[in-house]
């Protein structure tokens, strides 16, 4: 699924999308644990999380996730945006809560499973 | 590709936001070798964690990287206050990191059993008081 339509869904505004870029997200983490992202995570997934601290991107860098969607309406530093950009990773915010955004996903056909987490 | 390749990097422990820049240079030149993505992907991790264990947990550190022919071995030192009690330490869920660190989205108890999961070989050395080695070895094939 396109990051695009992933904003729809999740009513979320795109902060930073890599150039060019042609994201295809198959799976979706939803996780305020770092821990369990580096433990569970796979491959072209989009990791939901409520922590705008930078290690969320460099924790997505290390796991080559495509791109994060911060929720509950927070919204990361220009240290984070920074970071985002040069590690190429794509950024969205929406207000919705953790599980509200996970389960809309969920519902639009990621769900977690094949490649997900 | 050179036989042997070494690189090395230190791990500064005053600043937690710099925690993962060894580990990210290390995927970077791993990537640009032509490695293959699943190797490249357990190093990284393995590495990120034991990385980001000698910042929360010994001040920093340095990293020691070696890539030949047949692996990769990363070798994350320190001198912090040692793991008195290896075998609780491997457990998953077992963890002494504070409060902010946790806050964080980190120090739940992973990291080792973590690291463990990714290397194909991984030793610790540590010494209550001296500091800690680990040493993680993934093979290319």
């Amino acid at each position: 699924m396109h990051l695009k339509k992933i904003a729809e869904i999740l009513d979320a505004e795109i902060l930073f999308e890599p150039p060019e870029s042609q994201l295809e997200i198959t799976s979706a983490c939803g996780a305020d644990l770092m821990s369990d992202v580096m433990a569970f995570s796979k491959d072209n997934t989009l990791l939901l999380t409520g922590l705008i601290h930078p290690q969320v991107i460099r924790t997505a860098e290390m796991l080559d996730i495509k791109a994060v969607a911060f929720v509950r309406g927070k919204m990361p530093s220009e240290q984070v945006m920074e970071l985002a950009k040069e590690k190429g990773i794509a950024v969205l915010a929406t207000k919705e809560p953790m599980f509200v955004a996970c389960g809309r996903l969920y519902n639009a056909g990621i769900n977690g499973r094949g490649a997900g987490c | 590709m050179p036989n042997t390749l070494r690189l090395h990097y230190e791990i500064p422990g005053d600043d937690f936001t710099y925690a993962g820049e060894a580990s990210s240079c290390v995927k970077k030149t791993l990537g640009r070798l032509g490695i293959n993505p699943s190797v490249i992907k357990k190093v990284s991790i393995a590495m990120y964690e034991a990385e980001i264990n000698a910042v929360i947990h010994a001040g920093g550190g340095s990293a020691d990287v070696e890539i030949n022919q047949q692996k990769i071995i990363v070798k994350i030192s320190d001198s912090g206050p040692g793991i008195p009690d290896l075998e609780l330490a491997m457990k998953e869920g077992y963890s002494t990191a504070p409060d902010h660190i946790r806050e964080m989205g980190f120090g739940a108890g992973m990291g080792l059993p973590n690291i463990k999961k990714n290397a194909d070989n991984l030793q610790i050395e540590t010494e209550v008081g001296k500091g800690t080695t680990v040493t993680i070895e993934v093979f290319l094939q």
